[in-house]
């Protein structure tokens, strides 16, 4: 008997316990409270350490921090970063975890690799939204993905090296790519800089050596040198982190065109314009419409006006770096009058018509198959863009005109 | 396209040499290292700290030669570190090796950073830095066809490597000092036994090994021509120093082999498309090997060289028989 009556004391006492946790629960999550820009926290998942001072974690950390500047937050108190998060799902998830413990808003992962974590993450957090740099998944509510038309930006660079081989009379442009075909964002890269030189030059070839690794310095010097001292290329481009290429062009007499940041200071010689992210761009846009959201995670990517977010020279998400004294005469000009086709959404790179950029500067367009080097047609003449699934997915062909050494 | 034969080998030969050097800089420090008992895995860590107080107060200064003698003295002041640990403390050498490297690292990217807060200097400034770097084309030698460029066209660091690496083996063979610091490396009790200081030997070869990997990482800087960014110069290469002090047999002399050896597969990756462009007939072959496997060839070479010299029973090993072990004279 005694037993009993503890027995249905514990349960009255466990039942009141619960009903005490019910009767708080509203109060907290009922208050439908809005965030004001002064309240909303930032969480941020990087690759590598937020104090690297170049690279791809920097870039997206200065994009986030100049991001939130732009909408008058403060970095100091409202950005919460987990960094050094290997593309692991279990990391991730913690690093998830720890930035849902701090109450954040939005979440930011910007290493591809985070793609099947965010989801899941997205998924079991519907109150927080979780935007992923660089990958293609998303669902209709909390959860969408980011990424620019750097080509655009690439096929600028083109131009100008284009203009500068024809100054130089040297048609051979050499180009350190991090992979080739194996990713459509490092196809897309060379595809969009061979046209650009094409437009301006079309004796030009690009000759492309594959790294087979995002960041490797050693051998980002080393594929450059012999690029320029093996194969004759006058001008060198790049898809990889460091500016490697850029010093090696001026070491050598060459000229170059860097990636992602301006490396006019890292080869003053030889830099004539670089493709440049501007992260903050994106990074304000989706801070703001999580402030528009007014705490309702589920409006986010109705708010940012679609789940993948595709950003380029329109959105000012990528340009060309301002160029320098290296450039060719009229190089500003075509430049502009190409980068104005883009932003008036006239024309775009990989499309039926090609760009022919003359000595003054000025454009003209003309009906011409869009061909691989392999002699596919690829979109033909007078037909319209690929698709941005192609771009961003699927495409796994470098243009007629590009050799792989 | 059309390439110059003799130029796509002449250019091969040049970057065996040009990128290797600091292996074997880093194999003979290691090499004076192990020969006084002591197994140092701090190579990599060692370098980076001789890097980048070389390269700072080379620039600062405007002197090559101070960069140089910066580096060793970094260098060596971490194996000063290395040896009061081990030696004097008796603390794991193989754990004090990989604090070290974990140590000198840090070091690295917290005196990069805190220079680049302040204003990096830029090697294209510094005209005595720049210069000093650059190839020296030595009379004659440099005009013989294909090996001239390869071998006799180098910057002068690149002298400097094989000139230790020369002294180091004449003085591990032929001197008195280098007579007993085998001893020390082989039978310590037995050196003790005949008079042979063995905390002064010990002290004095680990911080002068050090030193040698200092220039190595000093040499790294120079030919990333000072770039400092997210990733560290050394890029590893302080392991596979670590591992070609095996394949040299614990020889200075064999070092410089093995750096070469090494050097022709490491560079194949780079020059390997073009070996195949310029002799489609015979090397054609090299353009379909996936860029994958030049990455891992290296590490594949390096645990071939551990794999068959583990299984070789060598009378004439040259490994030191108390390596790795340390000497606490009242356990003689």
């Amino acid at each position: 008997m005694k037993k009993f009556l503890a027995l249905v004391m514990a349960l009255a006492m466990t039942l009141s316990l619960a009903a005490c946790g019910g009767s708080d629960a509203p109060a907290s999550s009922g208050s439908g409270e809005s965030v004001v820009a002064a309240d909303l926290k930032v969480g941020a998942i990087y690759i590598n350490s937020k104090n690297d001072t170049a690279g791809y974690t920097f870039a997206h950390h200065s994009g986030i921090v100049g991001g939130m500047e732009d909408l008058g937050l403060d970095p100091a108190t409202q950005l919460f970063i987990v960094d050094e998060v290997p593309e692991d799902e279990q990391q991730v998830l913690a690093a998830v975890d720890t930035l849902v413990a701090q109450d954040v808003d939005i979440i930011f992962g910007i290493s591809f690799g985070y793609i099947d974590a965010m989801e899941k993450a997205a998924a079991a957090y519907p109150e927080v939204i979780f935007s992923h740099g660089t990958g293609y998944k998303s669902n209709e509510t909390n959860f969408n993905n980011y990424f620019g038309r750097a080509y655009q930006a690439r096929y600028l660079a083109g131009i100008a090296a284009g203009l500068k081989s024809l100054e130089i009379g040297n048609n051979n442009v050499g180009y350190v790519a991090a992979y080739t075909t194996a990713y459509a964002e490092t196809a897309s890269g060379i595809n969009g800089f061979a046209l650009g030189v094409q437009a301006a030059n079309p004796n030009a070839k690009v000759y492309v050596k594959n790294l087979g690794a995002w960041a490797d310095e050693v051998n980002e010097k080393a594929y450059a040198e012999e690029l320029i001292n093996t194969f004759g290329c006058g001008v060198i481009s790049q898809h990889c982190d460091s500016a490697q290429p850029q010093i090696a062009a001026q070491n050598a007499g060459v000229f170059g065109c860097g990636y992602n940041s301006d490396m006019t200071a890292d080869a003053p010689q030889a830099h004539l314009t670089a493709a440049i992210w501007n992260w903050n761009v994106y990074y304000a846009t989706a801070m703001q419409a999580a402030i528009d959201c007014e705490g309702d995670a589920s409006q986010f990517v109705t708010k940012m006006g679609g789940p993948a977010y595709y950003g380029g020279l329109k959105e000012g998400f990528v340009d060309a770096s301002p160029l320098t004294a290296n450039c060719a005469a009229n190089t500003d000009k075509a430049i502009e009058a190409a980068k104005k086709l883009m932003v008036d959404g006239e024309w775009d790179v990989f499309s039926g018509v090609k760009l022919t950029v003359a000595a003054d500067g000025t454009i003209t367009q003309a009906d011409a198959d869009l061909v691989d080097n392999a002699g596919n047609v690829i979109v033909a003449a007078g037909g319209p863009s690929v698709e941005d699934g192609v771009i961003t997915g699927t495409m796994n062909y470098l243009v007629a005109g590009v050799e792989e050494v | 396209m059309e390439l110059n034969k003799l130029d796509v080998i002449s250019t091969f030969i040049y970057n065996i040499v040009l990128y290797n050097i600091p292996l074997l800089y880093g194999t003979v420090g290691e090499i004076v290292v192990e020969k006084s008992g002591s197994l140092n895995l701090g190579v990599e860590g060692i370098m980076a700290v001789g890097a980048i107080f070389g390269y700072v107060i080379g620039c600062y200064t405007n002197s090559l030669l101070v960069g140089i003698l910066t580096a060793f003295a970094m260098g060596a002041l971490m194996g000063l570190l290395f040896a009061a640990l081990t030696v004097s403390l008796q603390a794991n050498q193989n754990i004090t090796g990989l604090t070290l490297t974990t140590f000198g690292l840090g070091v690295y990217f917290f005196v990069g950073n805190a220079i680049k807060s302040v204003g990096w200097p830029t090697m294209s400034n510094y005209s005595n830095i720049k210069n000093g770097f650059a190839d020296l084309h030595i009379p004659l030698l440099s005009d013989i066809p294909i090996i001239g460029k390869g071998l006799f066209s180098h910057n002068i660091l690149v002298y400097l490597g094989i000139a230790i690496a020369v002294c180091m083996w004449c003085y591990l063979k032929h001197t008195t000092p280098g007579l007993r610091l085998r001893a020390v490396g082989e039978n310590p009790g037995s050196a003790d036994s005949v008079g042979i200081n063995i905390k002064r030997y010990k002290y004095l070869h680990i911080m002068l090994g050090c030193g040698i990997m200092g220039i190595g990482g000093y040499y790294m800087g120079l030919n990333m021509s000072g770039s400092f960014n997210s990733a560290c110069w050394i890029n590893g290469y302080g392991w596979i120093a670590v591992a070609l002090v095996i394949f040299a047999n614990w020889s200075p002399a064999l070092a410089i082999l093995g750096t070469f050896v090494f050097g022709f597969f490491n560079t194949l990756r780079v020059s390997g498309s073009s070996l195949a462009i310029a002799f489609p007939e015979a090397l054609g072959w090299l353009a379909k090997v996936p860029t994958q496997l030049y990455q891992a060839l290296p590490f594949i070479i390096t645990a071939l060289v551990l794999f068959f010299s583990s299984i070789s029973k060598r009378k004439n090993s040259g490994l030191p028989a108390a390596l790795g072990l340390n000497y606490f004279r009242e356990e003689r």
